[in-house]
C-alpha cells in the first residue's frame, strides 16, 4: 500500500492523521475467509456462492450444517458442492470430503477455479492500472474519507482475505493450489469393504452420531441429502440441520421449455435458516426465488415473469405466450404484420 | 419468560404449579422459543432447573436469555441452573480420554450399543436431589430436545422408559415439573418419532404445540400454538380444554393474539 501511494496522488494522505488502534474486525476473523455476522455475531463462512450467502442472511455460521437437497439428475447441487470446496480452498481451509459414489480425489480435481481481477491482465500492464485504479478510487474517496484507513482487500492466490469469489466453471483449479491444502478422505465403499459385517441399518445410526459429532468440530461439510432414499431419515437430518437449501432444476421437467422461465436453470427452496443467539432469524421475505448460471457467475434471485405485453389479459395457453414473446422480441415494426394486436 | 404467555397459561413465577409433566411440540416450525420461555420462567421463580440441553450451546441460551432478564451463567454459579451441554458431553465421549472410575458421562450411550439410557436419568436425580443448604423451590427438568435421542441411536422404549423414572422421581417424589420438547410432523414417516410423541401426549398435563401457518410463510404471524390443558381430575373425566392462538415472535419478546387479530390485519 505505501510504495503504491507514492506513485499516485498523494492529497488523500496528509487528509488525516487518525489511526485506529486495533481495527475492531482483525480481533474476530483471525480466520482466513470468514466474518463476523452483525445480527448475531458468530463468525460467518462464504458458502462459496456470493448470493447465496445474501439468501442465508450473509453466510453460513462456523460450526453449523448445511443439507443441500439434490435436484433430478444431481447436477446443480454437485455444482454448489464443488463451489463450496473451492472456497475452503481459496481461503487455505483443511477440507473433509466423504463421498459415496465418487472418488474423493477425483471430485477435487474438478473443482472450478477461482477467478481474481488480475487474472487475464497483462503482466506489464497490471501496474499501471493497478496504480491507476488506486488513483481514481483515492480520489473518489475523498468525500467518504474515513474508510480510506481501511487495507484494500489483497488478492494474491496463496491465501485470499476476502469474503466470498466467483468461480469460473470451465476451467478447474490448479494443481498447485491442490496441493497446499490438506485433506481427509472418507469413501464409503473403501469403508464398506474394510468392515464387511456392519449391515446398512447400523450404518444409517452411525451416519447420523457421524453429523452430531461433526457439528462440534471446526470443519465444516456440505452434504446432498440423496443418500439415504427413507424419508423418516430425510425428516430425522433435517431436524438436525441447521441450514436446509433444496433445489429443484428445469431439466427433464415441462418448465424447461415454457418462455416464462428461460432465463433460469431452476429454483431454489430454503427450507430452513438456523436461530443462533436469537429468538429470531433472518427469513428473506420472498420464497421464491431461482438461479441462473453463466460460466463466471451463479446468481440466484427474485423469480420474475416476463411481463405480459399482449392485448389478452388471460395467459390461455402457453402456445399464445410463446408468439407474443417472439413478436415482442422481434420489434416493434414487425408486430403489425401478421396478427392484429393493436386496434387503432 | 413472555408475559403474555404467562396470562394465556395463567401462571405465574410466584406460585408455580407441581408436579406437572408439560409436552413442547412443533410441527413445520421450529419451537424453541417455548423452551426459552420455561427455562427464564423457573429461574424467575426461584427453581432448581436441570437442564438437558443436547441441540444448541451454552453460550446461544445463555444470550438469549440474556434478553428476557435473566444470566445463565450466574445461576449456574449459585447452584440454581445445573446445564448438561450435550454437543460438548458428545464430543467427549467420543474425543475425551478415559474416564475415571466413578465419574460417568452422562451421554455415555451414544458410544455404546446399548441405547440405555440409565447415566442420563442418575445424573438427573442426583442433579435435583435436594441438599441440605439449597433454598430452591420445586425441581424442574427440561430437556431440549427428545427427538434427537431417537436420531442417537436410543431406541424409542429406551425413551420412554427414561421419561418414566424421570416423572417418577422428579414429579412424584420430588414434587416437581418436567417439560420437554419434541418435534413431530403430520403426516411422518418416522414412527419411532410418531410412537414417543403420543405417548408423551397421553401422559402429560398440558400440551403446547407450535405449528407453522397451514397456509404457508407469512411475515406478520410467524405460526400458531395450540394449548391444551388436560383434564385436572381423571376420576370425573373431564374434558380437555383446547385454545388456539397465533404468534410472532420478535427480537426480546412473543407476541399472542387470537387467530385473524394480527396486528397487521387490524
Amino acid at each position: 500500500m505505501a510504495a503504491l501511494a507514492t506513485g499516485g496522488a498523494t492529497p488523500s494522505d496528509g487528509a488525516t492523521s487518525f489511526q485506529r488502534k486495533v481495527p475492531a474486525s482483525s480481533r474476530l476473523a483471525a480466520i482466513a475467509g470468514t466474518r463476523p455476522s452483525v445480527r448475531h455475531g458468530q463468525l460467518l463462512l462464504s458458502s462459496g456462492l456470493p448470493s447465496l450467502d445474501c439468501v442465508l442472511g450473509g453466510g453460513l455460521a462456523v460450526g453449523t450444517l448445511l443439507l443441500i437437497e439434490e435436484d433430478k439428475y444431481g447436477i446443480y447441487s454437485n455444482l454448489l458442492f464443488k463451489y463450496f470446496l473451492a472456497e475452503g480452498i481459496v481461503c487455505g481451509h483443511n477440507l473433509f470430503v466423504a463421498s459415496a459414489k465418487e472418488d474423493p480425489a477425483d471430485i477435487l480435481k474438478e473443482l472450478p477455479a477461482p477467478l481474481f481481477d488480475d487474472v487475464h491482465k497483462n503482466q506489464v500492464d497490471e501496474k499501471e492500472t493497478a496504480i491507476k485504479s488506486k488513483q481514481e478510487s483515492q480520489e473518489s474517496m475523498k468525500i467518504a474519507w474515513r474508510y480510506q484507513n481501511l487495507p484494500k482487500m489483497e488478492v494474491s492466490p496463496a491465501a485470499s482475505a476476502r469474503f466470498g469469489h466467483y468461480y469460473d466453471v470451465s476451467k478447474t483449479v490448479s494443481p498447485e493450489l491442490l496441493k497446499s491444502i490438506k485433506w481427509h478422505r472418507f469413501f464409503l465403499p473403501e469403508e464398506m469393504s474394510l468392515h464387511p459385517e456392519i449391515k446398512t441399518c447400523n450404518m444409517t445410526c452411525d451416519y447420523t452420531r457421524l453429523l452430531q459429532s461433526i457439528q462440534r468440530i471446526i470443519y465444516q461439510e456440505g452434504f446432498d441429502g440423496s443418500y439415504p432414499q427413507n424419508k423418516a431419515i430425510m425428516e430425522r437430518v433435517t431436524n438436525l440441520s441447521d441450514t436446509v437449501v433444496g433445489l429443484e432444476s428445469f431439466i427433464g421437467s415441462e418448465r424447461e421449455t415454457n418462455p416464462l422461465y428461460k432465463d433460469y436453470q431452476g429454483l431454489i427452496h430454503v427450507h430452513q435458516i438456523p436461530r443462533l443467539n436469537s429468538l429470531i432469524c433472518d427469513v428473506s421475505g420472498t420464497k421464491d426465488l431461482a438461479f441462473r448460471l453463466k460460466r463466471k457467475q451463479f446468481t440466484i434471485e427474485r423469480l420474475h415473469l416476463p411481463p405480459d405485453l399482449s392485448d389478452t389479459v388471460s395467459r390461455s395457453s402457453k402456445q399464445d405466450l410463446a408468439e407474443s414473446t417472439k413478436l415482442l422480441s422481434s420489434g416493434c415494426g414487425a408486430m403489425a404484420i401478421g396478427k392484429k394486436h393493436l386496434d387503432f | 419468560m413472555f408475559a403474555e404467555l404467562n396470562e394465556l397459561l395463567n401462571a405465574s413465577p410466584e406460585r408455580p404449579e407441581q408436579g406437572k409433566l408439560t409436552l413442547l411440540r412443533d410441527t413445520k416450525t421450529d419451537g424453541s422459543f417455548l423452551v426459552h420461555h420455561f427455562l427464564s420462567f423457573y429461574l424467575k421463580a426461584g427453581c432448581k432447573v436441570c437442564f438437558v440441553a443436547l441441540l444448541q450451546s451454552f453460550s446461544h441460551y445463555n444470550i438469549i436469555a440474556q434478553k428476557l432478564g435473566v444470566s445463565l451463567t450466574a445461576a449456574k454459579e449459585r447452584g440454581q441452573l445445573v446445564f448438561l451441554e450435550g454437543l460438548k458431553s458428545c464430543f467427549d465421549v467420543f474425543f475425551g480420554e478415559e474416564q475415571h472410575v466413578g465419574q460417568t458421562n452422562p451421554l455415555q450411550f451414544v458410544s455404546k450399543d446399548g441405547s440405555n439410557l440409565k447415566t442420563m436419568y442418575e445424573f438427573v436425580r442426583t442433579s435435583l436431589m435436594a441438599s441440605g443448604s439449597d433454598s430452591w423451590k420445586c425441581p424442574v427438568l427440561l430437556v431440549d430436545d427428545l427427538s434427537v435421542l431417537l436420531s442417537l441411536g436410543v431406541r424409542p422404549v429406551d425413551v420412554l422408559d427414561f421419561i418414566h423414572y424421570c416423572r417418577v422421581a422428579v414429579c412424584s417424589q420430588l414434587k416437581g415439573n418436567i417439560v420437554v420438547l419434541v418435534h413431530s410432523n403430520d403426516d411422518s414417516e418416522d414412527e419411532e418419532n410418531e410412537l414417543v410423541v403420543n405417548s408423551l401426549c397421553h401422559q402429560s398435563n398440558l400440551i403446547l404445540w407450535a405449528e407453522g401457518l397451514a397456509t404457508g410463510f407469512c411475515k406478520d404471524v410467524h405460526g400458531q400454538l395450540k394449548i391444551i390443558q388436560k383434564g385436572s381430575s381423571e376420576l370425573k373425566a373431564e374434558k380437555n380444554l383446547l385454545r388456539i392462538y397465533q404468534y410472532k415472535i420478535q427480537d426480546k419478546n412473543v407476541t399472542f393474539f387470537a387467530r385473524g387479530m394480527s396486528a397487521a390485519v387490524l
